[in-house]
């Protein structure tokens, strides 16, 4: 039954971002993270873990995988549907491969008055991104053909004093115009060496 | 000891540093040895030693309000633990900081995360708590990277863990992430996700945290401002802190300006001190060239939108007195009189460059995004604000399409689970009612006439 609901629920669909990251599977170190995350808890709670787990997940894989999914519910003793309704719902976790360099810029009223709208654009521009296709609700994350890049609204990132801002992995950069967009980029393009 | 600050980050002559004396302070970094050397964990020493209540009478005593945006006295939270528990009690510092135009918890966790270690920790002691959550907003991945290593180092010293300091108190302490969902920040949105579920509000009551929280058991969340003050509470003592501030208004409070000012950021000021004059044009350097102040958004986006050009009549004492939006202090009280609320105090500026159509499209985006779903006149309502204010962007609005906005918005608030129902709606209430003129001149009639599909037709119909 709940692999019938994971079968019909999770997309599995490839994306350029994919060849950056590795596949799914379980290393000695995830599994001490796991274990250390879940005696955050009382005993009985295991479930409260699943926010931390997945998190350890995605920083490494990119992504949340079905193969993840069903692990994270065996480590946790729950259902993978109760997994997956957790990672349906953030908008923090993703069900496909991001681009190597994944870029949330804020949306917000601060960061909009100061050009984050334009420096989407921009930056879509630079990288070949299509974000045409995504909902009103940022989806799905936009990828840029050669898998470099991938970029994603975010929501008021709590620094709307130097906005505009913006997340670059889990790097946050400040007073990023519209016209700092080719600098950013290129910040990590030379990095990659 | 003299304390210097990076060039250009000095406070303001205003300003009255207790929560940020260290943010973007010279020499100053993350460690535990820059904390201690300033005293640090003196005053968890200080409150082992003393009876619970009476730091939660102390904490009364101060009057300190809740900074996370409701305002509630923190003394008087503290105290609505059922007298006869026998569950385990349990304490939540709010780190989600996600109520739009607000950054001052950001700079507690990135830069000082000791002070909020030592608030906590205090915090348990006088709750009966044992286990502490942290619960940090995703976007701040740092921010957990920087506490939870300062949760580690503290440990080694045994402020946090078995038996702190030799005094038989118990005190674990951890990070929990969230996963970039705003609800996350209602209280019980939190818990539920703590506890790793969609974070569904809960119904209140009967589910008032402080008696069913986390795992149904009793539970404090505060936000990370309101813990850091329980240290200088205990420092000062309460009635000493509350001669900071006004009555009833008491301590020290961060405003975070935001939008169309010279000079933006952060202001740790004593509440009610400050007007908007004073903030605005001394301390943030006045309207940018050439502008004029056109509107504030003055706690956090759900926060009513006042005028520039408004009025007041507010009541001071016995008196009533009428002040112009300019001269109105930043507090909880007068905020409330105007109509408005202090919150979370983010304070958004807007100049006269500003369409309040574009501005108030941008805000029900954000809340059509973060609605958790859960009850039908938000999920649904938050939707339908946010279609209406594209078509006035767009330029296919009629004037009808004003008053159906504002209905949506009154049939919204008050009518849902959780206080997001009318985080939603209170920006449309206001705007429409300070702004109508202008909403309807960019409507037109003809967008009555426009010919439409069956389709369109019953689509426009139900928006
Ligand atoms: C939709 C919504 C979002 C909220 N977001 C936050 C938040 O990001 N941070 C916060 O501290 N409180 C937030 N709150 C308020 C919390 O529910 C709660 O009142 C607060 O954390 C209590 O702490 P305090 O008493 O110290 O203010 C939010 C409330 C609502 C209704
Ligand atoms: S008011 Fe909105 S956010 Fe709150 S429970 Fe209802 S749907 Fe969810
Ligand atoms: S609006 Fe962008 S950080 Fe707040």
């Amino acid at each position: 039954m709940s692999n019938d609901i994971l079968e019909h629920n999770v997309a599995l669909e490839a994306t350029p971002g994919n060849q950056f990251f590795e596949p799914f599977h379980v290393t000695p170190e995830l599994e001490a993270e796991a274990n250390e995350r879940i005696s955050h808890y009382p005993a009985d709670q295991k479930r409260s873990a699943v926010l931390m787990l997945l998190h350890a997940v995605q920083h490494q894989f990119g992504y949340i995988s079905a193969e993840a999914l069903e692990w994270v519910a065996g480590k946790l003793e729950i259902e993978p549907i109760k997994v997956l309704e957790v990672v349906s719902f953030y908008p923090g976790f993703r069900q496909s491969a991001p681009g190597k360099f994944h870029i949330r810029v804020c949306r917000t009223l601060s960061c909009a008055m100061a050009g984050s709208g334009e420096l989407m654009e921009k930056l879509c521009e630079l990288t070949g991104i299509d974000r045409s296709k995504s909902d009103p609700h940022h989806h799905p994350v936009a990828v840029s053909p050669c898998g470099k890049w991938s970029l994603e609204f975010a929501e008021c990132l709590a620094s709307c004093g130097t906005a505009p801002v913006c997340l670059v992995n889990d790097d946050f950069h400040e007073g990023v115009a519209p016209e700092k967009a080719q600098d950013l980029l290129t910040k990590y393009d030379s990095s990659e060496q | 000891m003299s304390v210097t600050y990076k060039a250009g980050k000095e406070p303001h002559e205003k300003e009255y540093r207790l929560i940020f004396k260290n943010v973007d302070r010279e020499g100053w970094d993350t460690s535990l040895d820059t904390y201690e050397n300033e005293g640090g964990y003196e005053m968890l020493n200080k409150a082992l030693k003393m009876e619970t209540q009476s730091i939660t009478n102390e904490v009364k005593a101060s009057g300190l309000r809740g900074r996370g945006g409701a305002g509630f006295p923190t003394g008087v939270k503290w105290g609505f633990i059922p007298p006869n528990n026998t569950k385990p009690v349990y304490l939540i510092c709010n780190c989600d900081e996600s109520e739009p135009g607000t950054f001052k918890d950001r700079y507690i966790v990135h830069q000082d995360p000791h002070q909020l270690i030592e608030g906590m920790v205090i915090s348990c002691f006088a709750v009966g708590a044992h286990t502490a959550y942290i619960y940090i907003r995703e976007e701040f991945p740092e921010a957990a990277t920087i506490v939870e290593k300062a949760i580690a180092e503290a440990r080694a010293k045994n402020y946090v863990g078995k038996d702190v300091l030799g005094s038989g108190f118990d005190c674990e302490i951890y990070v929990h992430r969230g996963a970039g969902a705003y609800i996350c920040g209602e209280e019980t949105g939190l818990i539920e996700s703590l506890e790793g579920k969609r974070p569904y509000p809960r119904i209140k009551p009967p589910y008032f945290p402080a008696a069913m929280g986390l795992y149904l058991a009793p539970t404090i969340v505060n936000n990370v401002e309101s813990l850091c003050h329980v240290v200088h509470i205990l420092r000062m003592g309460g009635e000493e802190y509350a001669k900071l501030g006004v009555a009833r208004n008491t301590g020290t409070r961060i405003l975070c300006v935001s939008g169309d000012v010279k000079k933006p950021g952060y202001f740790e000021v004593e509440v009610g001190k400050v007007t908007f004059r004073e903030l605005l044009f001394d301390m943030c350097g006045g309207p940018k060239e050439g502008r004029e102040f056109k509107a504030v958004i003055p706690g956090g986006s759900s926060s009513k939108i006042l005028r520039c050009d408004e009025s007041f009549k507010i009541r001071q004492g016995d008196s009533e007195v009428n002040l112009d939006f300019m001269d109105l202090p930043l507090d909880f009280d007068t905020l409330a009189a105007a109509g408005s609320m202090a919150g979370s105090g983010g304070v958004i500026v807007l100049d006269d460059s500003r369409k309040m159509s574009w501005v108030l499209n941008n805000i029900n985006h954000f809340y059509a995004h973060e609605s958790c779903g859960q009850c039908t006149p938000c999920r649904e309502g938050s939707t339908w604000m946010r279609k209406l204010s594209d078509r006035i962007v767009e330029g296919k609005a009629s004037p009808t399409d004003i008053d159906t906005l504002e209905s949506v918005a009154y049939q919204i608030d008050g009518k849902t689970v959780c206080a997001f129902g009318e985080a939603s709606s209170w920006p449309v209430e206001a705007i429409v009612a300070k702004f109508k003129d202008e909403l309807v001149s960019e409507t037109s009639t003809n967008n009555d006439d426009a010919i439409l599909t069956p389709e369109e037709a019953s689509a426009t119909k139900y928006l």
